[in-house]
């Protein structure tokens, strides 16, 4: 299946995929109401230090250790190889938190949890943050 | 062709039926439900309580799931013994169960200590099923006093659950801390702070001694008056079907890292199973739904033929409240080095033994915890990563750049 994949080399620490990953999922049509003034809650972000950055967002596990230990069954994966989350199960335990290995969960805006779901169910259709990325450092390809 | 038994219907018994048909796709499957509905997430029925969670959208698995994977529940039915020789399950209801792989899911249950006068209280409850949950939300009213005996996992889930719906909540136990199976006593008095800032009341190194109808006199004498009981002073393993039959056992079925018995074709996962804990280099049991899951899967393929070997099982604990957050893993095992960390509402403890991450405890600081988590599951050396960067941070910068793009470079 296609995967989000992060090459580091290329990764600026610009942070627009957050932006972007947040716009794509507020629901909004302008980015600038939607997100201006706001704390943004993005299911990717970016981690490193002065002499990396990279992104980080789910890596959709072939055997993934979230769904498995989910309490509320709200995680699952399906036919396609998708990790979703059900928000209306989820009861924001943090489970999945203590076990990501990737540290790719995080509470949304409400307390339950989000992920990143390949922008699949959100108006862009199409991973935003790969389509934001100014250097090319986020793409979306089968590996 | 194989005749596969699995006796219990929880988080461990779906997940073998998962292993089982992972491998074998044919052969039949009898499920021995004690319950008498399909498999739910039994941890959600503190949150069932308190209004988070609806009874209806609880289950495990969608309803078809048993009519899809060829399997036949007995509902309502318990497995009273079992014949290694002639490889039969005996239910209460006198049928014998022919099989060829067993597996022994069949849980925990309440342990209630012996106390003076308990038959005199009219409105006592456990805290372990839907059906306990259930009837303790019947029994209480916007007025209730409540009075729970226990303050570890259960008791205090329940305690949240209860907490803003009822008049007070009263949490006594004879631990002279909270949570005493997973924190430390600075960790324990964090969370045990934001109970009572939610009006709870606790009474600890103490317990009750004996019950006079409505009243509990504790050992300290003083007394708690409450209309409602619950006991959660703690679960017991199910062995005994094992036990019976010669089987090892400890505080669990013991199970090795294939999770069978030690009798042949009879396997064990779940809260009744002994299993390898890598952090502590022993087995225990570790009853969390996590590893029933790995247990059940892993005795599902084994029991199908297949070969999976469960060598990485720690201690996982999440547990909330009121939105302060604790996560544990691991061990704290004697003689490692703490690296300890605090701020206002935030603990970080990382235990350090041999060169290797073999425990944690944060609480209000959860942000990426599962890469410290990793660190244990999967024995990675603390001199292949930036551990002072991980003091600070739980972060994947801090292992090696080939590391990484084997953590993020392909398909996991």
């Amino acid at each position: 299946m296609k995967r989000i994949y992060v090459n580091e080399e290329w990764c600026l620490g610009c942070h627009l995929c957050e932006y972007n990953c947040a716009f794509a999922n507020s629901g909004g049509t302008d980015m600038a109401s939607a997100l201006k003034g706001k704390p943004i809650f993005p299911r990717i972000h970016i981690e490193g230090d002065e002499r990396v950055t990279y992104a980080v967002s789910c890596r959709h596990c072939s055997d993934p250790v979230c769904v498995k230990s989910c309490i509320a069954g709200a995680l699952s994966h399906d036919g396609d190889g998708v990790i979703r989350i059900d928000r209306t199960r989820c009861v924001g335990c943090f489970t999945c938190v203590l076990v990501c290995p990737y540290g790719a969960l995080a509470p949304s805006e409400d307390g339950v949890m989000q992920k990143c779901e390949l922008c699949l169910r959100n108006a862009s259709g199409e991973p935003a943050c790969v389509r934001g990325c100014p250097n090319r450092a986020i793409v979306y390809e089968e590996r | 062709m194989e005749n596969y038994v699995i006796i219990g219907n929880g988080t461990a018994a779906v997940s073998c039926v998962e292993g089982i048909r992972s491998v074998d796709a044919e052969s039949p499957i009898t499920v021995i439900s004690g319950e008498n509905c399909p498999a739910y997430c039994r941890p959600l029925i503190s949150y069932a309580l308190e209004g988070k969670a609806k009874p209806e959208n609880m289950n495990q698995r969608p309803a078809d799931f048993y009519e899809k994977n060829g399997c036949k529940v007995l509902y309502g039915k318990k497995a009273v013994g079992i014949d290694p020789d002639k490889k039969t399950v005996t239910l209460d209801d006198g049928t014998r169960l022919p099989y060829t792989k067993l597996c022994v899911a069949a849980g925990s249950s309440p342990f209630v200590p012996p106390m003076t006068g308990l038959d005199t209280v009219e409105k006592k409850f456990s805290f372990m099923t839907l059906d306990d949950m259930l009837a303790l939300d019947k029994a209480v009213t916007e007025d209730s006093r409540v009075l729970i005996v226990g303050a570890g996992l259960i008791g205090l889930k329940c305690a949240e659950g209860l907490a803003d719906r009822i008049g007070s909540v009263t949490v006594c136990d004879l631990a002279p801390r909270v949570l005493s199976s997973i924190l430390d006593e600075e960790g324990a008095a964090l969370m045990q702070a934001k109970l009572e800032e939610h009006g709870m009341t606790f009474l600890l190194g103490d317990t009750a001694d004996r019950f006079e109808k409505n009243r509990a006199v504790m050992k300290s004498g003083k007394t708690v008056d409450f209309d409602v009981l619950v006991l959660a002073v703690g679960v017991r393993a199910n062995t005994s079907l094992i036990r019976e039959i010669g089987g090892e056992v400890n505080r669990g079925i013991v199970a090795d890292t294939h999770m069978r018995t030690s009798i042949p074709d009879i396997y064990a996962a779940g809260d009744c199973a002994e299993g390898y804990d890598s952090s502590l280099g022993a087995n225990r049991v570790l009853a969390i739904l996590p590893n029933a899951r790995f247990q059940g899967e892993c005795a599902g393929i084994n029991m199908a033929g297949g070969d999976r070997t469960l060598d990485n099982a720690v201690p996982l604990n999440a547990i909330g409240f009121f939105g302060l957050h604790c996560l544990t893993a691991g061990s704290a095992s004697e003689g490692s080095a703490v690296y300890e960390e605090r701020g206002p509402g935030k603990i970080k403890k990382l235990y350090v033994k041999d060169g290797f991450l073999t425990g944690f405890a944060l609480i209000g600081c959860e942000e990426r915890a599962g890469i410290y988590t990793s660190l244990i599951r999967e024995r990675i050396p603390l001199d292949s990563v930036d551990f002072e960067l991980l003091k600070q941070l739980a972060t994947t910068a801090a292992f090696s750049r080939e590391e990484r793009r084997s953590k993020f470079g392909g398909a996991v």
